[in-house]
């Protein structure tokens, strides 16, 4: 019997609005280390060039090479770091309710940013960019980005803009936003998790410490239609609409209309409505429910009474 | 003495210049100054007014366009972009 902790309806909710999951300090340090041997990984001080490095962890690394759609428990090694960490309870939980248990390996890769000591001219952060390219599916891959090591404020972790996973654009055609408004940069414990929708609008940051910095991601697709896979014993099945506009009093922030319309500060006036929109098509596919709503906003464009 | 163009780039929640600023870049043809993404928390200015009011000359605003029959509800790129440009000389 799996032991995994699936998701709840709030966390669930949460990801179909703003498309990310952090779990801060999930995987063990002793996991951590394991994973730091498995890639070859040496003492900071041991490393003279970025060159250098890369082609240690390229020839002894045990990270595996994998084919694409490769069912993710064949992936790895049983006794194997990340083997490990996919099957710790909290991370096989969310990849459960995401993607499903029987989910593929589309990718993985070890992203190594490396500190200003060790390049010849300090690399500036990366142009923010959507993965892959134009996917306008409503199913999604997930993207596990692990960070063994403490990331703090200098090293440049990912940036990443919630919200953004509902967008439909085509890769690097977004660079040209620098800085957007509710932006994010992981600042975590070692151990940490950032799974995020593979739409997710992201960079790598510029490494201004001492110290390397890396990340391992690794994207997984679903095999089956991604309904009702969390935890749904809280799921009422046709979440009851809630007075609009003119409300009385604030809306509690756990509600889950609050929770599934969550206004990022980046929103534009106009298609901040379509985000809310778009949340509850996505909300329909999760909960397998062609008539749930959120906020009424599908609701009310679909009452057609002309026949047309 | 020669000149060189500093753009300013703003995203508006709205197209009304007055609205306020969602996003921003900036690219410094002076050399003065280097921007790369992520790099800054706060806009230079709260809305494209402010900006025009600080010296920023307009020179590109994004078209309303119609939104095609059956896509109406996607949503791809920041939809309200201006482009804003001053001229700094630099000595050679």
């Amino acid at each position: 019997m799996s032991n995994a902790e699936l998701l709840t309806t709030a966390q669930m909710a949460h990801f179909a609005a703003r498309g990310f999951l952090k779990l801060d300090s999930c995987v063990p340090d002793a996991l951590n280390r394991q994973f730091l041997d498995d890639i070859g990984h040496v003492a900071d001080d041991e490393i003279g060039s970025a060159l250098e490095h890369y082609g240690r962890i390229m020839s002894r690394s045990a990270i595996p090479v994998v084919g694409a759609g490769t069912p993710l428990a064949e992936a790895y090694p049983h006794d194997s770091a990340l083997a490990k960490i996919l099957a710790l309870p909290a991370v096989a939980g969310a990849i459960e309710s995401l993607v499903g248990a029987d989910c593929v390996l589309d990718h993985h890769f070890l992203h190594v940013t490396f500190p200003p000591r060790l390049l010849e001219k300090p690399a500036p952060a990366q142009h923010t960019h959507q993965d892959s390219t134009i996917d306008p599916r409503r199913s999604f891959d997930i993207q596990i980005m692990y960070f063994p090591q403490a990331v703090t404020a200098d090293m440049g972790g990912t940036r990443f803009i919630p919200g953004t996973h509902h967008r439909i654009v085509s890769e690097a055609a977004v660079a040209r936003y620098q800085n957007i408004k509710g932006q994010q940069h992981v600042v975590c414990p070692p151990g940490s998790l950032l799974i995020m929708h593979h739409g997710i609008w992201h960079g790598g940051g510029a490494n201004r410490s001492d110290n390397l910095r890396y990340m391992f991601k690794i994207r997984l697709a679903p095999t089956r239609p991604q309904v009702r896979l969390w935890n749904v014993s809280d799921l009422d099945t046709r979440t009851p609409q809630r007075p609009i506009f003119w409300v009385g009093q604030r809306p509690a922030e756990d509600d889950l209309h609050s929770i599934l319309t969550f206004r990022e500060d980046w929103h534009e006036a106009d298609t901040g409505r379509l985000e809310h929109l778009n949340t509850a098509r996505l909300w329909r596919y999760l909960t397998g429910d062609d008539k749930t709503d959120v906020d009424y906003w599908l609701t009310r464009v679909e009452n057609e009474q002309a026949g047309a | 003495m020669s000149q060189r163009q500093q753009v300013l780039i703003l995203y508006l929640e709205s197209s009304a210049l007055d609205s306020r600023v969602i996003a921003w870049a900036s690219y410094d043809g002076s050399g003065r100054q280097e921007h790369m993404a992520g790099d800054e928390s706060e806009a230079p200015y709260r809305t494209g007014l402010n900006a025009l009011r600080d010296g920023w000359r307009l020179f590109q605003a994004s078209q309303l366009l119609p939104h095609a029959g059956g896509d109406e509800f996607r949503t791809d790129y920041l939809k309200y972009e201006f482009f804003f440009e001053k001229l700094v000389n630099i000595d050679e």
